[in-house]
């Protein structure tokens, strides 16, 4: 019997695969083309306090192996997510993760205290609240707040502290690659009370259109994810793997079985898909099957047993 | 997976794709296509041409790599299709236009099919192509080569006009549509928009669309749209 299940901070998942947010909606899309109830986990579209309408212009652009986007977290806001699609997350059956951003830290701790608030009452009435925040540090596609709180410890530090303090919700930090020192980070947010920190987020990236002589992007640059990241997502999850005694949610460019057992050997305990949704939009059900199956393969009971052996 | 029945070369980079497997959808509404592997990365939407009782039509000219690859495809070959996605033209009843400039004529042979007798005109900037099969399902079929088709189009003679073609095109036609407003004799004016895509189902908001009650997405609430809700920013 293979077992794939995996826990962090109380939140148990049935397999360590979590669709990563921006590329999942809130996974009503996807719910139309598989049982999205067999996934591990979803992280929900990144939510700031008040809505955001995004960045103009161009958004996307195809890179060798991966893609730049600047979407610029276009979302519904944290009040019109807990009102209109959490009602939708409660008839699942997976972690659910909300993935907070914010342009100020007073953003973020009141839109922590709103999803904690919502959280009690939702176990007061007996109802599935959510079950874990991943503070969105790492955004490099909005103007304020996002990145900049993500590059220098001692901001992140601030943010990490005051969210922390604002809610009991188990509570992952986002780490962006484009931070001075990722490892760093990581520690930081250990010793500030984090239960989690995921990584990467994406790296800051362009393209210029030669014939307009111009960025192709409004905003200049745009976070490049995708198989092209790959290498450094494993490379930081297994520094930062080793530097903290909290789970490291690994995520960057996983397209395969073999793409997730080896951050699972880097040392994460779950991980996160991302632009390969975009790829296969049956991303999820796909890897859920191929991991049963190489497990099998390669007489793997357990993913504690290759757990960060490289 | 669905296999290629035809690959046919129309024009200088415009090609008319015949695809056993899906074959369903309705006027306006399009597949997402992939024929490769890992890169490039994203699916290529193609809005359907026409559906049959075997599988589904698609027109397109070669924009990128993508359509490159699509462009080599032979009868036989696999090609992945997920779809039908996004909420296309409205049945309607009365007097209707449909426009097309360039490869945008491509949706409106199924409207031409779904609404037959609509007055259709297809405007090009060089070669024309696909012209001749819309001819039979026409009341009146106008052809423009290197002018401006909507310039052929009275606004004020229809209940209805779809338009598909590029952005410029689309700008001008909803501007039509509010000159006549203010006139008093009000077309409904429907536009089918073209945006990159990635997800395509409306999960990743790559091809949001400004409107005016807000942001909305281009795969999943359009792509069409009725051109008044619509802002064009440039």
């Amino acid at each position: 019997m293979i077992n794939t299940t995996a826990t962090i901070a109380g939140v148990s998942f049935k397999n360590p695969i979590v669709m990563a947010s921006g590329t999942f909606g809130f996974g009503r899309e996807y719910g139309r083309l598989y049982d999205v109830s067999l996934l591990g986990g979803i992280s929900g579209k990144g939510l700031t306090l008040h809505a955001k309408a995004g960045n103009p212009g161009i958004r996307v652009y195809e890179t060798p192996s991966g893609m730049l986007n600047s979407v610029g977290l276009e979302n519904p806001g944290v009040e019109a997510f807990l009102a209109k699609e959490l009602p939708y997350w409660e008839t699942l059956d997976t972690a659910r993760i909300v993935n907070l951003g914010g342009n100020t830290l007073a953003d973020y701790v009141l839109g922590a205290e709103l999803i904690q608030r919502d959280a009690d009452a939702r176990l007061l009435a007996g109802k599935p609240a959510v079950d874990m925040i991943e503070l969105n540090i790492s955004c490099p596609n909005v103007k304020e707040g996002g990145i900049a709180f993500g590059i220098k410890t001692p901001a992140a530090q601030e943010v990490v502290r005051a969210v922390r303090a604002a809610t009991s919700l188990p509570l992952a930090v986002k780490l962006s690659p484009n931070a001075e020192d990722i490892a760093e980070m990581a520690v930081m947010c250990e010793a500030e009370g984090a239960d989690a920190v995921s990584l990467i987020n994406t790296i800051s990236g362009m393209k210029i259109d030669v014939r307009r002589r111009r960025s192709v992007f409004n905003n200049l640059y745009a976070g490049l994810s995708g198989p092209a990241i790959k290498p450094v997502a494993l490379r930081m999850v297994h520094q930062v793997s080793r530097r903290v005694t909290i789970p490291v949610i690994g995520m960057g460019g996983i397209t395969s079985a073999t793409d997730i057992i080896e951050f699972i050997m880097a040392g994460a305990t779950i991980i996160q898909v991302g632009t390969y949704n975009f790829m296969n939009l049956r991303a999820g059900s796909t890897l859920v099957e191929e991991l049963q199956q190489f497990m099998e393969e390669e007489n793997i009971s357990s993913l504690d047993e290759i757990r960060g052996i490289v | 997976m669905a296999t290629v029945i035809s690959n046919e070369r129309l024009a200088e980079g415009v090609y008319h794709l015949v695809v056993e497997g899906g074959n369903s959808g309705e006027m306006g509404q399009f597949y997402m296509l992939r024929a490769w592997g890992a890169y490039p990365l994203l699916s290529r939407p193609l809005s359907i041409h026409q559906v049959n009782d075997n599988g589904v039509e698609f027109l397109y000219h070669i924009v990128g790599e993508g359509t490159e690859i699509l462009a080599g495809l032979n009868p036989g070959d696999p090609v992945e299709l997920e779809g039908p996605f996004g909420t296309g033209f409205p049945q309607v009843e009365g007097k209707v236009a449909l426009v097309g400039g360039g490869i945008g004529i491509a949706p409106l042979y199924y409207c031409a099919q779904k609404l037959p007798r609509s007055d259709i005109y297809l405007g090009f900037s060089r070669e024309p192509f696909r012209t001749e099969a819309f001819r039979p399902l026409a009341a009146e079929l106008t052809v423009d080569v290197g002018g401006l088709i909507l310039d052929s189009v009275d606004f004020s003679a229809y209940d209805h006009i779809f338009v598909c073609g590029p952005h410029p095109m689309l700008k001008a036609a909803q501007l039509k549509g509010i000159a006549l407003d203010t006139a008093g004799k009000r077309p409904d004016v429907y536009l089918s928009l073209e945006n990159r895509m990635a997800c395509g189902i409306g999960a990743c908001l790559v091809c949001s669309v400004s409107c005016k009650d807000g942001q909305r997405k281009a795969c999943a609430d359009g792509p069409v749209f009725l051109a008044e809700e619509v802002l064009f920013h440039d």
